[in-house]
C-alpha cells in the first residue's frame, strides 16, 4: 500500500534542491554506475541542455557518453533504438514536448512494437526525457502536454513525477527498466525546490505505483506530473469551505496503478481527475472510466475532469485561463453534488 | 580575403570524389569479368536460382492463401544475394519488407523469414542469430536503426559494419535523410544500399525524385554515393564490398544506388498493368540478373546444361521442402498476445489474459 506523504518532504537534515538538480543527479549516478548507459540529443552535451538537465556530465563522463547529436528527433531516437539493439541503454532528450513529433513513427512502429515483434528476444531499454507542459510562458509548440498520445500506445511505459525526489527515483527506475519508458518531466516544476538528498534510498520510486500525497475524506483529487502543486493548493484551501480532500499523485500513468486509485475513491466517495492537458479523448477520460467501473456502487457523484480546453496550446498571455487552477478545481468539488456536510 | 573567408565560411569537403560515376558500375560482360573467382560467381549463380524459385514459391503460396501477402524481389535476386555475402559474420543486415531473400541468403530459416508475411507473429527469427533486424515494413525507418547499432558497435571497440536497405521510395522518407546524415557526421561503419527498381509501388522514379541519381543524394551528406547495375550480380557485390571494408576500416558510411527493376507486381494486391507497359518489363527481362551471369559463366566454361539442371533440381528441392513446411498449418497461442509487450506485463494486461483465459476455456468446453 502507499503511504501518505507530502509533496514537499520534512527537512531531515538535507539540502535544498530543485527538480532540475535532481534529474541531472539520477543521470550522473547512472551514467557512473552503468556503463551501457548513453544519453544522447540536441544542445545535451556542451550546453548541458537547454534546461541544464545534463549540465557537466558531457565534461565528466565524455562525448560519447553525453552526445551532441544532429538536431533530428527520428534521427535521435531512431539511432536510439539500434544502440538498445545492440545491449546499450540510450536515453535521449526531446528538449520540448513539440518537439518529440518528428520522432512518432520511430517510437510507434519500432520503439513499442520491438519487444513484442521479436516474441521477446529483442527488448529496447530506452528512456526518452520529454520535458512537457506549460506555465512557463513559452511561445507556441513549447508547451504542449502530449501523454495522452504516449499512454494509448501499448509497449510503452509513461511515467511523470511531481516531486523532487521523485524525479530522482522515477529517472533511476526508468533507466534501469528493460522497456521503454517515456520520462515526462513538468517544465515548470524544473526549479521547485525541497530538502532532497539522492542518498534516501527509500525515496526511489517504482515504476506503477501511486502515492497519496495528502489524505482527506471528502473526496479524491487524483492527478500528476504539473498539476500536483495546484491539487495540492486546491486541498489546502478548500479546508475553508469544510472539504477535506485526499490528492493522489499517479507518477506512472502506465502501467496505472488502478489499486491505489480505486482504495482511495472507494473512502472518499467522490472523485474528481486532474490535468492540464486536453479533456477530450485524454487520460483524465480513461482514469475516470476506471473509477466508474471499479468504484460504482461507492460514488456519490459522477467522477468529474478538470482539464485544459480542448484547444490548441494557447500564447502564454493566456495560457492561466486555458491551466487548471485552484479556483477551477474547487469548482468541480463543489459540484459533486453534497449532501452529507 | 572577406570576413566570410576568415571566419564563417571553408569548405569542409571535396565534393568531386564523392560524386557517383555518370554510368551505373558493371563487371559482368566486360574484360575485368575473367578475373573474378570462379568460386564465388558458381556461389552466387546457386543463391540466384534458388532465390528466384524462393520468389515463385512464396507468390505461389499467395495464391493458395498460405501466405497474406508477398513482396516479391523477383528480378531483383542479385541485390538481395550480393547484399547478404558482402557481410562477415558479426555484421548486421537491416532489410526493408521485400528483402526476404537477402534474410535467407544470410541464413534465416526459409520459413522464419516468412512468419511476417504468413500472418504469424511479426518475426520468426531472433535478429540476434543471423544479425538480421526483423523486416521493417514502415519505409526507411530502419535506416537510423543501423546507423545506431554500428555506432554502438564502435563504441564498444568491435569489428561490425552494418547494412541496409531500402527502395527508391524509401529515399524520399524524412528518416533516410536523418539516417544519412548521422552517420556521416559520425562517420559510422554503415553501408546504405538502395534497390531502385523504378517503381514505389506505382509511382515512377521521375516522380519520387529530381535528383540526376539517387546515387547522387550521398554528396550532400559527405559521403560517397556509388552507382552499380543492380542485375549484374558481381558489380554489386564489387561495390558493396568495398564499400563494407572502407566502412570496416574506418571510412565511414557510403551510399550505394543498384539500378534494377521489380519484374513482378508490388504485391499480389497490385495491378502493375495500370501504371507500365508489357514492353518495359520485356526490355528488362533480357537484362535478367540469372542470365546475366548465366551468360558470363558460359563465356568461362563454368557452367554447362547438366550444371545447370542440377542447380534448378536444388532449387526445386529447396521449393518443395519449403511448400510442405509452409502447408503446416501453425499453432499459435493466443496467451502470447500478452507475453511480449513488456518484461512484466501490467495489472491491466494481466486482468485481460484472464479474460482471454476464460474465454478460450469456454470456448473449449463448447
Amino acid at each position: 500500500m502507499s503511504t501518505a506523504t507530502t509533496a514537499t518532504p520534512v527537512a531531515t537534515g538535507r539540502k535544498p534542491a530543485t527538480m532540475a538538480q535532481a534529474l541531472n543527479r539520477a543521470l550522473r549516478d547512472s551514467l557512473a554506475e552503468d556503463p551501457s548507459v548513453h544519453l544522447f540529443g540536441e544542445d545535451i552535451g556542451t550546453l548541458g541542455g537547454v534546461f541544464r538537465i545534463t549540465d557537466g556530465l558531457a565534461k565528466e563522463f565524455g562525448d560519447s557518453r553525453c552526445t551532441d547529436t544532429p538536431l533530428a528527433e527520428a534521427g535521435i531516437l531512431g539511432t536510439a533504438v539500434g544502440m538498445a539493439m545492440y545491449g546499450m541503454r540510450p536515453v535521449v532528450e526531446m528538449q520540448f514536448d513539440a518537439f518529440a513529433y518528428p520522432a512518432f513513427e520511430q517510437l510507434v512502429s519500432h520503439v513499442a512494437k520491438m519487444r513484442n515483434r521479436t516474441r521477446g528476444t529483442m527488448p529496447l531499454p530506452l528512456t526518452i526525457r520529454v520535458p512537457y507542459g506549460g506555465g512557463i510562458g513559452g511561445v507556441e509548440h513549447h508547451s504542449d502536454a502530449s501523454e495522452a498520445y504516449y499512454a494509448h500506445t501499448p509497449g510503452l511505459h509513461v511515467v511523470t513525477p511531481a516531486t523532487v525526489a521523485d524525479a530522482y527515483g522515477l529517472l533511476r527506475a526508468s533507466i534501469a527498466s528493460d522497456d521503454p519508458v517515456i520520462f515526462l518531466e513538468p517544465k515548470r516544476l524544473y526549479w521547485s525546490k525541497a530538502d532532497w538528498s539522492a542518498d534516501a534510498p527509500e525515496e526511489v520510486a517504482p515504476i506503477g505505483r501511486a502515492v497519496v500525497r495528502r489524505s482527506g475524506r471528502s473526496a479524491t483529487l487524483i492527478t500528476y506530473g504539473p498539476s500536483l502543486t495546484v491539487c495540492l493548493e486546491a486541498a489546502e484551501a478548500a479546508v475553508q469551505e469544510g472539504w477535506d480532500l485526499e490528492v493522489v499523485d499517479l507518477r506512472s500513468l502506465v502501467p496505472f496503478d488502478d489499486e491505489t486509485v480505486t482504495a482511495s475513491v472507494r473512502r472518499t466517495g467522490r472523485a474528481v481527475v486532474v490535468h492540464e492537458s486536453s479533456g477530450f479523448g485524454g487520460v483524465g477520460a480513461e482514469i475516470a472510466a476506471r473509477v466508474s467501473e471499479r468504484c460504482f456502487h461507492h460514488l456519490e457523484a459522477p467522477v468529474l475532469r478538470v482539464a485544459g480546453f480542448d484547444i490548441p496550446y494557447p500564447p502564454p498571455m493566456l495560457e492561466r485561463h486555458h491551466l487548471p487552477g485552484v479556483d477551477r478545481i474547487l469548482d468541480a468539488v463543489g459540484r459533486l453534488q453534497w449532501e452529507e456536510a | 580575403m572577406t570576413v566570410l573567408d576568415q571566419h564563417v565560411w571553408q569548405p569542409r569537403t571535396d565534393p568531386a570524389p564523392l560524386l557517383p560515376d555518370p554510368e551505373p558500375y558493371r563487371l559482368l560482360g566486360t574484360p575485368e569479368a575473367g578475373a573474378l573467382d570462379a568460386g564465388l560467381l558458381t556461389t552466387m549463380y546457386g543463391q540466384l536460382v534458388r532465390g528466384r524459385r524462393y520468389n515463385r514459391q512464396a507468390t505461389a503460396l499467395t495464391k493458395q492463401g498460405r501466405l497474406a501477402v508477398y513482396p516479391s524481389s523477383t528480378g531483383q535476386e542479385a541485390c538481395e544475394v550480393a547484399a547478404a555475402l558482402a557481410l562477415e559474420p558479426q555484421d548486421w543486415l537491416f532489410p526493408s519488407y521485400r528483402d526476404t531473400l537477402a534474410a535467407v541468403a544470410r541464413g534465416v530459416d526459409p520459413v522464419e523469414a516468412l512468419t511476417l508475411l504468413r500472418g504469424d507473429w511479426h518475426t520468426g527469427y531472433d535478429p540476434r542469430e543471423h544479425r538480421v533486424a526483423p523486416l521493417s515494413t514502415p519505409l526507411a525507418t530502419q535506416l537510423p536503426h543501423a546507423v545506431g547499432l554500428a555506432h554502438a558497435a564502435r563504441l564498444k571497440g568491435d569489428d561490425v559494419v552494418a547494412l541496409a536497405m531500402v527502395g527508391d521510395g524509401g529515399t524520399s522518407e524524412g528518416d533516410f535523410h536523418e539516417a544519412l546524415n548521422f552517420a556521416a557526421v559520425w562517420h559510422s561503419p554503415v553501408v546504405f544500399l538502395v534497390q531502385n527498381n523504378g517503381f514505389a509501388i506505382s509511382v515512377p522514379l521521375a516522380k519520387q525524385t529530381a535528383a540526376p541519381s539517387l546515387a547522387h543524394k550521398a554528396v550532400g551528406y559527405g559521403m560517397p554515393g556509388r552507382l552499380v547495375d543492380g542485375n549484374d550480380i558481381a558489380a554489386v557485390h564489387a561495390v558493396l564490398t568495398e564499400a563494407v571494408a572502407r566502412a570496416r576500416e574506418g571510412g565511414g558510411p557510403t551510399l550505394v544506388e543498384a539500378i534494377t527493376y521489380r519484374m513482378d507486381a508490388h504485391t499480389n494486391a497490385d495491378d502493375a498493368t495500370r501504371y507500365r507497359e508489357d514492353a518495359e518489363v520485356e526490355a528488362w527481362r533480357e537484362h535478367d540478373p540469372i542470365a546475366v551471369l548465366e551468360r558470363a559463366l558460359r563465356e568461362r566454361d563454368l557452367l554447362d546444361d547438366a550444371m545447370v539442371r542440377a542447380t534448378e533440381e536444388d532449387a526445386e528441392r529447396m521449393a518443395a521442402a519449403l511448400r510442405e513446411r509452409m502447408n503446416e498449418d501453425p499453432v499459435l497461442d493466443p496467451m502470447d498476445l500478452f507475453a511480449h509487450v513488456y518484461a512484466e506485463p501490467t495489472p491491466q494486461l494481466r486482468e485481460q489474459a484472464a479474460m482471454l483465459r476464460a474465454e478460450l476455456e469456454a470456448e473449449a468446453q463448447s
